[in-house]
């Protein structure tokens, strides 16, 4: 049996039996995890990213093991071995196999991205709309040196310094900023947005059950950066509408200072200091 | 002419290496130091009583800390916290776990305003907060002249302002109690042991993008941490 006959054996047999274990095993732990539908469409994949990337790590691990165990030179040969030209065949199967696993890859990422848009902000007018976006809870996030604020439309506008939001709900962020360019990462909902001044980041995210997740702001914003983060909640409805009321009525001194709901919120920075 | 043996590009390699480590330590240095600005910590007395554990903290802010307290910044905005009877720059605080801290802040400070009027609301406190011992549930948010807020133990002290037009205002620290200024008092419970961040949210650094550069990044100014435990 020829070399490459035994090396494309050893490469089939390796793949057929990691591929399914990483698939199985390894691709479902990989984060965010199953906080919502976006996080769990971004495990799904990661875990088709891996599963086709381990036949082609193997093929690239093996072929250096199998080369360092059959080709290896020995001490006294410091003379180039022969050129291999001409091997058309070779070259086609190269060609064919990288150009279908790329586009299939892209063709996959694509599909999945225009679903909802995958967890990722969309900027002021989302293109990608998930199924019953017109009656999702909106709530506008706002960034600034060093803390996220959030505001809830719905609800008379109230801002709260604390993110609750009801379970099995389809939500659609608005996320802003106040200052400096921040980004709003929620973490186990799979959900990340740059947080721009002056506008309006939309971002989609069908939440699933109750559960607390992390909070961080995923741009250097400043040296306060690495301190801008907080513990958000998605709670039973019943929670939600008694914590939302406590909030309305705990911040009811100040909703006359408030400024009326807009998709951003970017006060003219020479009002004040600076 | 050539005199010696020639350099090597291994030597080459490592003097630029060691010239590397070298200057960037040196810009370390500098930054933790511009950031740092050599700010000691400060740990209040701790009474015990039947009532647990509870602590006096007296600060004050001031419009700029002054050539005797920071020469290198004189002109910056800052907090100072009392110890004993001198005002220090200090803004590390240590305050036992599961206390209750009585705060008294003389604020010495103009109007600067928030930029977000939610941090007009006091919040994360024990009872009502004060300003010159009547308690208010809200500050008109043009006249916040700074704030005193740890988010993650989301306490939030809009801070009233002198007026623009009071006599005997003092220019920079330290400030005298004799001259015009605010007294706000608050009281907050510390919860669990942690470190955690504090600062002001009003953009009251002039001069600055925004007013939130220079004494609103560095530590022994306008922000701090609350060390508890």
């Amino acid at each position: 049996m020829n070399y490459g006959r035994r090396f494309l054996i050893l490469w089939v047999v390796a793949s057929v039996v990691l591929t399914p274990i990483v698939a199985i095993f390894v691709g479902p732990e990989i984060p965010p995890g199953n906080g919502s539908v976006q996080a769990a469409g971004q495990v799904l994949d990661n875990t088709v990213l891996v599963s086709v990337m381990t036949p082609v790590l193997l093929f690239v691990l093996l072929f250096v093991a199998f080369s360092l165990s059959h080709f290896r030179s020995s001490r006294s040969d410091t003379g180039d071995g022969p050129a291999d030209r001409g091997n058309s065949r070779i070259q086609m199967v190269w060609a064919v196999v990288t150009t279908v696993t790329v586009l299939g890859l892209a063709t996959f990422g694509s599909y999945q991205l225009i679903q909802d848009g995958a967890g990722g902000g969309q900027g002021p007018s989302a293109a990608f709309l998930p199924a019953g976006y017109a009656s999702a809870l909106n709530v506008q996030v706002i960034g600034q040196q060093w803390a996220f604020t959030y505001r809830y439309p719905s609800y008379g506008g109230v801002e709260t310094p604390q993110l609750f939001l009801p379970a099995n709900t389809l939500v659609r962020l608005n996320v802003t900023s106040l200052d400096v360019v921040h980004s709003f990462w929620a973490y186990q909902l799979g959900v990340k947005a740059d947080a721009n001044p002056g506008v309006n980041n939309v971002v989609y995210v069908q939440l699933k059950g109750p559960q607390s997740f992390d909070i961080r702001c995923a741009e250097l914003c400043g040296l306060w950066h690495g301190y801008m983060f907080d513990t958000g909640h998605v709670v039973t409805p019943a929670a939600f509408k008694k914590w939302i009321a406590e909030q309305v009525a705990f911040y009811k001194p100040i909703e006359k200072y408030l400024p009326p709901y807009a998709p951003f919120y970017f006060p003219e920075p020479t009002h004040r200091a600076g | 002419m050539v005199y010696g043996r020639p350099v090597t590009n291994g030597w080459r390699l490592l003097a630029v290496a060691v010239g590397v480590v070298v200057v960037g330590a040196l810009i370390g240095l500098y930054v933790s130091d511009y950031l740092v600005g050599n700010t000691p910590s400060y740990t209040p007395p701790v009474q015990q009583s039947g009532a647990g554990k509870s602590v006096n903290l007296t600060i004050e802010t001031v419009a700029a800390v002054g050539p005797q307290l920071a020469s290198n910044h004189p002109d910056w905005v800052s907090y100072l916290v009392r110890e004993g009877s001198d005002w220090k720059r200090t803004t590390v605080w240590h305050v036992p776990a599961d206390a209750t801290v009585h705060v008294t802040l003389y604020n010495f400070d103009g109007a600067s305003g928030l930029r977000n009027p939610f941090f007009a609301r006091p919040s994360g406190i024990v009872g009502p907060m004060k300003v010159d011992g009547r308690p208010i549930d809200a500050l008109d948010p043009n006249d916040a002249s700074h704030t005193f807020a740890v988010p993650a133990l989301g306490i939030v002290i809009p801070i009233a302002p002198v007026g623009d037009n009071a006599k005997n205002q003092c220019g920079y620290a330290p400030c005298s109690l004799s001259m015009a200024h605010r007294t706000i008092t608050f009281t907050f419970r510390t919860g669990a042991s942690g470190h955690y961040r504090w600062q002001c949210f009003v953009p009251c650094a002039a001069g600055y993008v925004f007013g939130n550069g220079g004494p609103m990044q560095t530590i022994g100014y306008m922000s701090g941490f609350l060390n508890v435990g």
